[in-house]
C-alpha cells in the first residue's frame, strides 16, 4: 500500500497526488513512469512521474479523470492509500545541451514535459514553454513551468487564456522569429497534437522528442499491447520508450489503437455513474479527445 | 481385476500380477459442451477410491525409472505406496520434500514426456497416472491438513533475494527457506505467482491453488514484495551492496519476457493480441469476468497462431469468452505440436478447430482499423531443421483467407532486456538469455539464474528443477563464502 501524502486539484478533472514510494523516488529518472492500481479491483494505469522528493521519499503523479478507474482513483484523499504503485518504468529522457528548446505540453501532457523542462534547463538549455488546452480551465502547471522558462506561451482553442489557436500556431511563430532559433522540441499531449508538431518540425529538421502513452498492461515488456511503429519497426513503448524521435512515429496507427477499448470504457463509466455518488462524480467528464495522450 | 469398480476397495496385499491387471483410471472431467462456456476447471480430480486403485497399479520398481524423468526428483513410488495405505497427508509431505508446488505440477506438468513415459508398464500397457495421483494428494492435503508446516530449521543469518515469483523462484525460495536462509522474493506485478497467475488460465490451474501454494511459502518465512521491478526499482548491484538491502546472494528468475510478433502486415490492427496480453488481461487482471475493470475484446471468430501450450490456452480462453469459432493456425502438423497431448485433446473436445500446415501471411483490416480476416498460406514439410523437426515450406499459390475479428499471436517470446540492460556485467548468450555454468552461477559473483530467462520459454517443471538446483548452488556458495 502506498500512502497519499498530499492531494491537490489542479484544474477541473485534474488531480495531483504526492505518494510515499521511497524506492521509486530514489530510482526515478526524468521521463519515467509508474503503473498504479488505486484499489484491489482496479486496472493498471500508467502515469508519468511528474516530480520526486527524495528527502521525503515521495513521487508526484498527476491524474486526469477520464473514465471509471481514474474517477475512482480521484476519490482517494490524503492519508488514504493506493493499492499498488510499480516503477519507475521506461527509459529516462535523453537530455543534452541543444541551446534553445521549445517544450510543448497539451492537456495532461504538460505533466510529462514539466520534468523534462527541468532537466533540460539543468543541462544549460534555454527553455520556451508552450501549454495548450481547449480552454483556460484545462490548463495545468502554468506557474511551475513558467518559473523555469524564459518564456511561457499559453494557447487555448477558444481564446479564454493566452493566444487563441493551437500549440502549432505558437510553435510556428517561434520558428519564424529570427530572435529565437529553435534547436529542439520536447512534446507530449494528445497524439494528434504530437503528430501536428512533428509535421511542423520535420521539414526543418528540428530534433523533436515525443513521449507516447499507448495502451499498456504490465509496463515491463511482457504483453506487447503498447507496441508502436517507429520508422517502420514495431517497438514497445514501455521498454523501448516512452520517448521516441517524433519524426519517426506512425501516429495514425497509434491514434487508431488508442480507440480499442473506447466503447467498453464508455459503457463501464456510464454504468459506474449510476451506482457511484461520491464527490468525484460531480467533476465533469473531460472530452475523450483531450485525454488521449 | 481389469474391470475393478471404483466403488470397491482393492485388496490390501496384491501380487505384481494382480497389479498389472488393474486398468488405468480415467480422469473425471466436465462435459466439453458445458465447460467451454465457463472458466471452471476441466479435470475434476480422482476420487479417493480411484486414487487407491490407480496407486495399486504401481509395481514399486526398485530402480524406479520414473524418478529419473522428474526434474525435481520426487520419490514417486514412495508417495504412491503411501496412497495405497491411505496415508494421504504423509504422501503429500513426501512429495513436498522435493516439490514445493504439488497442486500445480499435478495439473500442468507434461508427465507423458517425463515420469510416465518411463513407467515400466508402458512396455505392455498404459503408465501409472503419476500426475493425477500427485494432484489427488495435493488437493487432499489442501482440504484436510491441520495447518501448514512450520520450519524448525536453525537460521543461517544469511539473506537471499529471488527475482520474480514464478515457479523457479517459488521453488528456489522454498528450498532455501527450508535450509534456514532469510529469503525475499521480488515480483514486478501486483500479485505473486508469475506465469502461474498471468499465463495459465483458470480452467487449467485455478488461482486459488496458486494462492494456497504461495501461502504455504510465506508460512515457511519467505517474504514476498510485489511491485518491485529488479532492473528499474532496484538493481542487482543494490540488492548485493546497498546497506538497505544487503543480500548475500541473488537468484534471477524473471521469466522469458517479450512476446514475438510475426512481422507480417496488419499485425498492429485493433483485435491483434499477443497471447501474453490476451491471457494477462483474462487471467491476472480478471477480464474473463465481464465486471472486471480491465477491458478485453470479445472475438466472435478467433484465429490463434502457434502450436504450443500458450496457443492452446489462448484459443480455449477465447472460446470460453463466447467465440463462435476459434481456430489454431499452426505451420507444422499435429505430430509436431509442442503442446501437451491432453490439452490438444481437451481443445478438440471443446470444439476448437485446427488448421495444420498453415501459416499466416497478412492480417487484413477494415476501414476503422479492426481485424476482419487473416490471409494464410498452406505449408508442406521439407527437410528436418536444427530442432530435428521437418521444416515447413510454403506451397506456392495456396493462399487463402479466413474471416475473423480477432488474431492472437502465440509464436514464442524474446528475452526480456529490462533486468539485463540494467546489469551490464551480466553475461548473456546471443539471444539475450543469461549465461550460467552447470551450477546456474552467472558471470557475477553471488548471482545465480534459472527458469525461462536461462532456458528460453520452457515448462513450469523445468523452471522448478532449476530453482531447486540453484538453491543447492546458493547454499554451497554461501557456506564457502
Amino acid at each position: 500500500m502506498y500512502e497519499i501524502i498530499d492531494k491537490q486539484t489542479l484544474s477541473n478533472g485534474v488531480t495531483q497526488y504526492e505518494i510515499k514510494a521511497p524506492r521509486i523516488a530514489a530510482a526515478r529518472k526524468c521521463g519515467q513512469f509508474v503503473i498504479v492500481r488505486a484499489f484491489d479491483h482496479s486496472e493498471r494505469i500508467p502515469l508519468t512521474i511528474a516530480d520526486v522528493n527524495r528527502a521525503k521519499g515521495s513521487i508526484t503523479l498527476i491524474v486526469q479523470t477520464v473514465g471509471k478507474s481514474t474517477s475512482e482513483m480521484t476519490c482517494l484523499e490524503a492519508g488514504q492509500f493506493f493499492q499498488d504503485v510499480a516503477g519507475p518504468m521506461g527509459h529516462s529522457s535523453e537530455i543534452k545541451k541543444y541551446g534553445t528548446v521549445v517544450v510543448i505540453g497539451g492537456g495532461l501532457g504538460t505533466a510529462v514535459v514539466y520534468p523534462q523542462a527541468v532537466a533540460l534547463r539543468e543541462a544549460s538549455n534555454k527553455i520556451i514553454s508552450v501549454i495548450g488546452a481547449r480552454n483556460k480551465d484545462l490548463l495545468i502547471l502554468q506557474e511551475l513551468l513558467g518559473s523555469i522558462s524564459e518564456k511561457l506561451i499559453l494557447t487555448t482553442d477558444d481564446g479564454s487564456a493566452g493566444m487563441k489557436g493551437l500549440v502549432t500556431d505558437a510553435l510556428r511563430n517561434l520558428i519564424d522569429d529570427p530572435q529565437v532559433g529553435v534547436d529542439a522540441i520536447y512534446c507530449s499531449g494528445p497524439v494528434i497534437m504530437m503528430k501536428a508538431v512533428s509535421e511542423v518540425s520535420k521539414p526543418l529538421n528540428i530534433p523533436t522528442v515525443v513521449s507516447l502513452n499507448p495502451i499498456m498492461v504490465d509496463g515491463t515488456g511482457m504483453c506487447g499491447g503498447c507496441r508502436v511503429t517507429i520508422d517502420g519497426e514495431t517497438r514497445f513503448a514501455c521498454v523501448d520508450g516512452p520517448e521516441f524521435d517524433g519524426h519517426k512515429v506512425n501516429y495514425d496507427e497509434l491514434m487508431d489503437r488508442q480507440t480499442t477499448y473506447q466503447e467498453q470504457e464508455k459503457k463501464q463509466y456510464d454504468k459506474y455513474g449510476h451506482k457511484h455518488s461520491c464527490k468525484c462524480r460531480k467533476q465533469k467528464l473531460i472530452d475523450n479527445k483531450d485525454m488521449q495522450i | 481385476m481389469t474391470g475393478a469398480s471404483n466403488h470397491d476397495m482393492p485388496p490390501a496385499n496384491i501380487t505384481p500380477k494382480q497389479r498389472m491387471e488393474i486398468s488405468r483410471r480415467e480422469m473425471p472431467q466436465r462435459e466439453a459442451s458445458e465447460r467451454n462456456r465457463d472458466f471452471l476447471e476441466v479435470n475434476l480430480g480422482l476420487t479417493e477410491k480411484m486414487a487407491i486403485w490407480e496407486a495399486k497399479r504401481c509395481l514399486q520398481c526398485k530402480k524406479a525409472p520414473c524418478i529419473e524423468g522428474c526434474p525435481v526428483g520426487i520419490d514417486i513410488p514412495g508417495f504412491i505406496e503411501l496412497i495405497t495405505e491411505k496415508k494421504f497427508l504423509e504422501a503429500a509431505a513426501l512429495i513436498r520434500r522435493d516439490n514445493n508446488l504439488p497442486a500445480v505440477t499435478g495439473r500442468v506438468c507434461p508427465q507423458e514426456t517425463q515420469c510416465e513415459i518411463r513407467c515400466v508398464r508402458c512396455k505392455s500397457d498404459t503408465p501409472v497416472a503419476i500426475g493425477w495421483l500427485e494432484r489427488f494428494v495435493a488437493d487432499y492435503e489442501m482440504a484436510h491438513r491441520a495447518g501448514r508446516v512450520k520450519l524448525q530449521r536453525e537460521k543461517t543469518g544469511k539473506k537471499v533475494a529471488c527475482v520474480g515469483s514464478g515457479p523457479a523462484s517459488i521453488t528456489c525460495g522454498g528450498e532455501l527457506a527450508k535450509m534456514g536462509y532469510d529469503v525475499t522474493i521480488f515480483e514486478a506485478f501486483h500479485k505473486p505467482g508469475g506465469v502461474l497467475v498471468y499465463g495459465i488460465p483458470e480452467f487449467r490451474l485455478p488461482n486459488r491453488i496458486v494462492e494456497d501454494e504461495i501461502k504455504t511459502l510465506t508460512a515457511m518465512g519467505v517474504k514476498i514484495e510485489t511491485n518491485v521491478i529488479i532492473g528499474r526499482t532496484l538493481t542487482i548491484e543494490q540488492l548485493l551492496h546497498d546497506p538497505a538491502e544487503n543480500f548475500d546472494a541473488v537468484f534471477i528468475a524473471n521469466g522469458a519476457g517479450l512476446p514475438t510478433f510475426m512481422n507480417i502486415p496488419g499485425e498492429n490492427l485493433k483485435g491483434v493480441y499477443s497471447a501474453n496480453e490476451y491471457l494477462t488481461r483474462a487471467n491476472l487482471m480478471g477480464a474473463y469476468d465481464p465486471d472486471s475493470e480491465t477491458p478485453i475484446l470479445y472475438g466472435k471468430y478467433v484465429c490463434v497462431i502457434g502450436g504450443g501450450n500458450t496457443a492452446l490456452d489462448a484459443v480455449r480462453t477465447s472460446k470460453r469468452m463466447g467465440a463462435q469459432d476459434s481456430y489454431i493456425i499452426y505451420r507444422r502438423g499435429r505430430e509436431q505440436m509442442p503442446a501437451r497431448i491432453e490439452e490438444v485433446a481437451h481443445a478438440e473436445e471443446e470444439g476448437i478447430k485446427f488448421d495444420f500446415l498453415t501459416a499466416p501471411v497478412e492480417v487484413l483490416g477494415d476501414k476503422e482499423g479492426w481485424v476482419k480476416a487473416i490471409k494464410c498460406i498452406r505449408m508442406e514439410l521439407g527437410e528436418p531443421d536444427q530442432s530435428g523437426r521437418r521444416r515447413p515450406v510454403p506451397v506456392e499459390g495456396s493462399e487463402f483467407i479466413i474471416d475473423c475479428d480477432m488474431v492472437i499471436v502465440a509464436v514464442g517470446v524474446n528475452a526480456n532486456p529490462l533486468l539485463t540492460q540494467a546489469t551490464p556485467d551480466l553475461k548473456l548468450n546471443k539471444w539475450g538469455y543469461i549465461e550460467t555454468d552447470e551450477n546456474l552461477q552467472t558471470s557475477l559473483s553471488g548471482v545465480f539464474a534459472g527458469g525461462d530467462i536461462v532456458l528460453g520459454a520452457a515448462t513450469v517443471i523445468l523452471a522448478m528443477g532449476q530453482g531447486k538446483q540453484a538453491a543447492k548452488s546458493i547454499d554451497n556458495y554461501l557456506k564457502e563464502k
